[in-house]
């Protein structure tokens, strides 16, 4: 009775398990199957490398949603990048233990924050800000890059926390007892020692920046444009679809799925090199 | 034994939830959906239609004037709302009927000094040929020009009525008469367009040809930014959805279009 009750839970589990994994392949075969077409009907070079988004003629050109994903999810690194490391490098070398229990939280529900709270401050107080000081619409790639930047601080953070205090302490006794002061032991050994973590860490932030969809609306202005200036406004791959979803229809709808594919691409490799990175990281220990 | 009680209250919430939610039967059921412009006043229709017929009920779903197309022609809505000054080809198959109409404001910042624009002056910004203020006799600024996405009825009927608009690059998009609206309250150089019930008084409308944009104006016909709301269905209406259709043509209907900040059809 007993190992009966066992198996069936474990025949259950491994259906959930599966069927999530299901869930996955459902969800990228339906959009490569529904963007695919498109992409080679129009052909990649016309999809992929014209300027010209409008689809009522019938102008499927992503380029510069390409290149407006690229220069926030950037300009989020730039901004998250420096904060983030610099932070976890703060937190989990120099301040005590239990500083760190209520900080590391705190810092964890940042994440929790909705997306669309960060928009409304960013379009309510970021933007008309820039407006003023630095000219332009305001809703520019710097604001969705201090967004984004702030965004992706607690995964850049908690992850190159835990990859830091994952450095044996053998390592720091050894640069100290070498002479090496407690700065040098840092960015000597320890970074060294956490870097695939460190990366791995970088790596889902961008995947987050990349992916980041309705704050990136907000604060961007959603120009179909190339941008000259980090004031200039742009779209990124994930406005274009959210913002015509729901109109487009025929061609215009699987131009939008086209973009999904593209956007999974991306995902898809960033994730991948987090996985490798992550690895490596556990095979260094 | 633990695993198997909690597994029991489970079972037996979900068989609560099913249960719930599969209230509703036996009542007549409509569907609207389509313009998030209509919606709102849809919305209030269809409540008032509701406790006068307790037998019917009406759910309205937004996801725009296409989506309302679509999901009429596909049969997963009886009713479609669609605001466009010409309807689309895959439109003409469906059964249409206006039932309110809808100016289109231009609208800018408080501060902005100007107060009226010409057809050609507004063609002219949104082709981005006119880039600064100055050069219709504002002060030297530079122009932000608000659209709305690709697809949207507010767009479509804007560019049909001014005609020749192929939109500058530099424009922002923004996905809702609200957005805009919050856009050009913070931006003192922005122009942007909404539906004129959504008028307040953090914005300034622009007077078209000299005709400031009111309800008088719109209609007696003066006030040329304007466009019908269509409600769309599949073949001639009957039963249960020509009743909804027929409140919303009422007097009483048409009122409750009126006091909301539309104009009644007739």
């Amino acid at each position: 009775m007993k190992i009966l009750e066992e198996k069936g839970i474990s025949r259950l589990l491994l259906v959930i398990a599966l069927s999530a994994i299901a869930m996955l392949l459902l969800i990228v075969l339906f959009i490569l199957l529904e963007g695919l077409p498109f992409i080679f009907k129009v052909g990649i070079n016309d999809f992929l490398l014209s300027s010209n988004w409008n689809p009522p003629t019938n102008n499927y050109g992503i380029f510069p949603m390409i290149v407006g994903s690229l220069w926030v999810t950037l300009g989020a690194m730039v901004v998250g990048l420096p904060l983030g490391l610099a932070g976890a490098i703060f937190l989990s070398e120099f301040v005590p233990r239990w500083a760190m229990r209520i900080i590391k939280p705190t810092i964890e529900l940042l994440a929790g924050i909705p997306s669309v709270v960060y928009g409304f401050i960013g379009v309510m107080v970021l933007a008309p800000l820039i407006r003023e000081y630095l000219g332009g619409p305001g809703l520019s790639i710097l604001a969705a890059s201090i967004i984004l930047g702030i965004m992706i601080l607690p995964t850049i953070m908690s992850i190159s926390i835990d990859s830091i205090k994952a450095v044996p302490n053998s390592y720091r006794e050894g640069a100290f007892a070498l002479g090496a002061t407690h700065w040098q032991t840092i960015h000597m050994v320890v970074l060294p020692a956490a870097r695939s973590g460190i990366v791995a860490g970088i790596i889902l932030g961008l995947g987050r920046a990349v992916g980041e969809t309705m704050a990136v609306i907000m604060v961007v202005g959603n120009a179909v444009k190339l941008p000259t200036s980090a004031m200039d406004s742009v779209r990124t791959l994930t406005a274009n679809i959210a913002l015509e979803m729901g109109y487009a229809t025929g061609m215009h709808r699987q131009a939008l799925f086209a973009t999904g594919v593209v956007l999974l691409v991306i995902i898809m490799v960033l994730n991948y090199t987090a996985t490798i990175a992550i690895r490596k990281m556990g095979k260094n220990k | 034994m633990k695993t198997k009680t909690t597994s029991i209250i489970l079972i037996c919430l979900i068989g609560l939830f099913v249960t719930l939610t599969g209230c509703g039967k036996g009542k007549h059921a409509i569907t609207a959906a389509g313009s998030t412009a209509f919606q709102p006043f849809a919305e209030k229709l269809a409540d008032q239609y509701m406790q006068a017929h307790a037998d019917t009920n009406v759910t309205i779903q937004g996801g725009g004037s296409a989506v309302g197309i679509q999901s009429t022609l596909s049969g997963a809505a009886q009713i479609g709302m669609a605001d466009l000054v010409i309807l689309p080809p895959e439109a003409r198959s469906l059964y249409s009927i206006i039932v309110a109409r809808d100016g289109i404001a231009l609208i800018v910042n408080l501060k902005n000094t100007i107060n009226n624009l010409t057809i050609q002056q507004v063609q002219g910004i949104y082709n981005g040929k006119i880039k600064n203020w100055k050069e219709i006799g504002g002060r030297d600024h530079p122009i932000t020009v608000i659209s709305r996405e690709a697809g949207s009825g507010t767009r479509s009927s804007f560019e049909d009525i001014i005609k020749n608009i192929s939109l500058t690059k530099e424009a922002i998009i923004q996905d809702s008469n609200g957005t805009v609206r919050e856009t050009v309250i913070n931006d003192v150089n922005a122009i942007g367009y909404l539906s004129h019930g959504l008028i307040n008084e953090k914005i300034k409308p622009l007077s078209v040809n000299g005709i400031s944009c009111t309800t008088e104006a719109i209609v007696s016909g003066n006030y040329v930014l304007v466009r019908p709301i269509y409600l769309l269905t599949k073949g001639a209406p009957k039963d249960k959805i020509k009743g909804f259709i027929d409140y919303i043509l009422s007097s009483q209907g048409q009122e409750t279009i009126k006091s909301s900040g539309l104009i009644p059809a007739k």
